[in-house]
């Protein structure tokens, strides 16, 4: 990194840590100090920490402490989306790179496509009932979607010239796809990756909401039945923040990973 | 450089009929036209030819990346048949591998064959230093401009020892400056590392810089037009008396060339 890019890096980190102060600053402000917004419709930051450190203590009124949720919930996600992006990556490829591959799984695949992961919340559970593997199984298909989509429109972007200099130098179809097909892939790959990712958040709180006993999502929706809007807002900033910490990883995974640009 | 017989006559390339069609729209369209050549060890050819008549096509079926429709090729005596580990080549697009630095791309050939890293370090940093980019070896491609990627380009061709060398057209996207400054050391190079060249442009002061012998293409469908022996002392003034008698003498061939093509 040159000085000037350390510049701008600092820069920006302090714009951001600056306007995330602000946010809170004017939530505060309207409700705590000016009460312009009535606690039952948004609770202030203030009662969010307060709610968020009594919570780690109490089960009430859900039935468990927010670790047990955060726990349940992580396990789902983590889980479905390895699941999901473990098979999804490989299926991409290989479904790029060999015809009789892709004649098989396409037209499975394209009927799965365009179903809405919660769709199959239903069936899932009529298969696990409330076990994770409800969750866990929905999460899979809704990662493996975006992972098989970018693997395969990843290898597909092989160019033409690549592949002559590898067979110039003498390079078996084979190690063309581990040498060039695959690294050529690679932004596309961790892209449909982070798009998974996304997708297994969005659908494990959805998941959560209709067939679960423990998880943030379960938390959530219970709060809401009882009126505890500071839990719903606390529960929702928590489910935000554990998918900005996994960007962030992935973030730093692709960084070491992808390299040169394209 | 090796220990083979240093007469410089024999004969390392040699295209017997050569001929090439494609087949566009579900017709058979000619694109090479029986070619015959003799090219002999540590020549330096230029394959002088019309726009999108087939230049590359015969380079890459010399390089084995393309089938032979009718006719011979014969490397070092023996029938050429697919790839052939005696043939490295330079492309018109640059072709270097996004995703390796300036030392991953230029020890690919080595790497690939499996010599030892020490080895193939040594190897590739000599040709680095030769095409001049000593302390670029950590850069990625995009870092550099065009002339130093097609520096790139050449070094990683070199680093695997072919016998015979491919340019198709390397300078074709660089500005005037930077394309006289590559001939110069594309000659350079090739004075002290004795190769068979052959080489293709369309820019003829570029041609009776470089070579031994221009070999003239005529309009599609390509066979050899006119051949010239450029004998001119190197390194060559493009000024002197000779140079622009043979220069005018072959842009009227080449523009006679054009009108009869229509
Ligand atoms: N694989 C292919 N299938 C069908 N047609 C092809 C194929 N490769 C090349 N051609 C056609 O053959 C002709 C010659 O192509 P080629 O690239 O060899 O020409 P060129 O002389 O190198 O052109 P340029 O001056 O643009 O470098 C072109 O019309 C091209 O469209
Ligand atoms: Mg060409």
């Amino acid at each position: 990194m040159t000085k000037k890019e350390k510049r701008e890096r600092k820069k920006y980190l302090l714009i951001s840590v600056i306007s995330f102060a602000a946010f809170i600053l004017i939530w505060e402000c309207v409700t705590e100090i000016f009460g312009l917004i009535p606690p039952k419709k948004l609770p202030s930051p203030r009662t969010i920490v307060n709610v968020f450190l009594y919570k780690l203590s109490n089960t009430n009124p859900d039935g468990s402490v927010l670790t047990a949720h955060i726990l349940t919930s992580l396990k789902e996600s983590v889980l479905g989306f390895i699941i999901g992006v473990g098979l999804g990556v490989p299926l991409g490829i290989c479904m790029a790179w060999f015809e009789k591959f892709d004649l098989f799984f396409k037209p499975l695949f394209d009927l799965i496509k365009p179903i809405p992961p919660v769709g199959w919340v239903p069936i899932m559970l009529m298969l696990f009932g409330l076990s994770i593997w409800s969750k866990v199984t929905v999460i899979a298909i809704a990662s493996i979607v975006p992972a098989i989509i970018n693997s395969y429109s990843g290898i597909k972007q092989m160019n033409p010239v690549h592949k002559w200099v590898a067979q110039t130098f003498g390079a078996s179809d084979r190690q063309i796809l581990f040498t060039v097909a695959i690294p050529t892939a690679g932004p596309m790959i961790f892209a449909g990756i982070e798009v998974a990712l996304n997708a297994s958040w969005v659908t494990l709180v959805a998941a959560e909401l209709v067939a679960a006993t423990q998880g943030l999502g379960y938390m959530i929706q219970t709060s809401r039945m009882v009126g505890r809007i500071d839990i719903v807002f606390m529960g929702v900033l928590v489910i935000g923040a554990f998918g900005a910490l996994f960007t962030w990883l992935l973030g730093m995974l692709r960084r070491k990973l992808v390299k040169g640009g394209r | 450089m090796e220990g083979k017989k240093l007469n410089g006559n024999e004969s390392v390339v040699r295209l017997e009929n050569l001929k090439k069609s494609f087949e566009i729209n579900g017709e058979d369209v000619q694109i090479i036209n029986g070619i015959n050549l003799d090219i002999k060890k540590n020549e330096f050819i230029v394959l002088f030819g019309a726009g999108q008549c087939g230049k590359t096509t015969l380079l890459k079926m010399i390089a084995g990346l393309e089938d032979i429709t009718d006719g011979n090729i014969y490397i070092n005596d023996k029938k050429s048949s697919g790839f052939n580990e005696d043939v490295g080549m330079v492309y018109q697009t640059t072709a270097l591998f996004p995703w390796l630095s300036v030392m991953g791309n230029v020890e690919f050939g080595p790497k690939h064959r499996g010599a030892a890293k020490s080895e193939r370090r040594k190897k590739a940093q000599y040709y680095i230093d030769l095409v001049g980019l000593s302390g670029f070896e950590k850069h990625f491609p995009v870092q550099l401009s065009g002339g130093m990627q097609q520096r790139v380009g050449i070094a990683r061709a070199y680093a695997n020892d072919p016998e015979i060398i491919l340019m198709d057209e390397p300078f074709g996207h660089l500005d005037a400056q930077t394309r006289y400054l590559m001939e110069e050391d594309v000659e350079k190079i090739w004075a002290r590392e004795k190769r068979t060249v052959i080489f293709v442009t369309n820019n003829i002061e570029e041609a009776l810089y470089l070579a031994d012998r221009i070999i003239i293409l005529t309009e599609c469908p390509a066979t050899v037009m006119k051949e010239y022996v450029i004998d001119l002392p190197r390194p060559r003034s493009m000024v002197s008396e000779e140079f622009l008698r043979l220069r005018e003498e072959i842009s009227r061939l080449a523009d006679a060339r054009e009108s009869e093509a229509g």
